[in-house]
């Protein structure tokens, strides 16, 4: 139990946010090449940043508190599961914003 | 670098990205501040449940040291860069019809 410390979290922001998914209509994640594309090279710099970070001993993290289950440069699975969850929520926030204030500029207009 | 440098680099690039590379200004929107709005007092509330518990520790000699809610104030950088990042580039698809 104690090793879904982290993912707890990760639970806690897609319950969060992804219910705006249904009752807000947002419509993110059915655009799944709009969402892909928008996180990728984003969430690359910041796993090279999380790399770089975990190599020099900026962060780490409680071995009992995580599921122990790594990818490359020894980056936990949730740290690569965090850089898809929160960028997700992130996008579906502006969204949920764009639907309740329509007359607001977002910027890709037609 | 100290993750104090790299997170004001990471803050100055996504300024950099949303400005004048993608050219969606979303820094100068009510819809991107509302959003932001919205989402900081849960980054305050996940990075306290990380920190707080200790399942993310951080060396003290790669911080300023000053905490908010527990979480090294780096962590906002971290996350508003991420946040405007792909935001920016969300906005910018979107315009190109992707």
């Amino acid at each position: 139990m104690l090793k879904l410390g982290y993912v707890a979290m990760l639970a806690f922001t897609v319950l969060g946010s992804f219910w705006l998914e249904v009752a807000l209509k947002v419509r993110v994640l059915r655009r799944v090449r709009r969402w892909a594309l928008s996180i990728l090279p984003i969430a690359i710099l910041f796993v090279l940043w999380d790399a770089y970070a975990i190599a020099h001993h900026h962060w780490h993290f409680d071995t009992n508190q995580i599921l122990r289950i790594y990818g490359p440069f020894k980056i936990p699975l949730e740290e690569f599961l965090f850089f898809l969850v929160v960028p997700l929520a992130a996008l579906m926030t502006l969204e949920a914003v764009r639907n309740v204030k329509k007359h607001w500029i977002v910027g890709d207009e037609k | 670098m100290s993750y104090t440098q790299i997170a004001v680099s990471a803050v100055l690039l996504a300024l950099v990205l949303d400005l004048f590379v993608l050219r969606t200004s979303l820094i100068m929107r009510k819809v991107f501040w509302t959003s932001y709005a919205i989402i900081l007092p849960f980054q305050l509330l996940t990075n306290w449940w990380l920190t707080s518990r200790n399942i993310v520790m951080y060396d003290a000699g790669s911080i300023i040291g000053t905490r908010i809610a527990s979480a090294p104030v780096e962590d906002l950088l971290f996350g508003f860069a991420l946040i405007l990042g792909v935001q920016s580039s969300w906005v910018y698809l979107g315009r190109r019809g992707v």
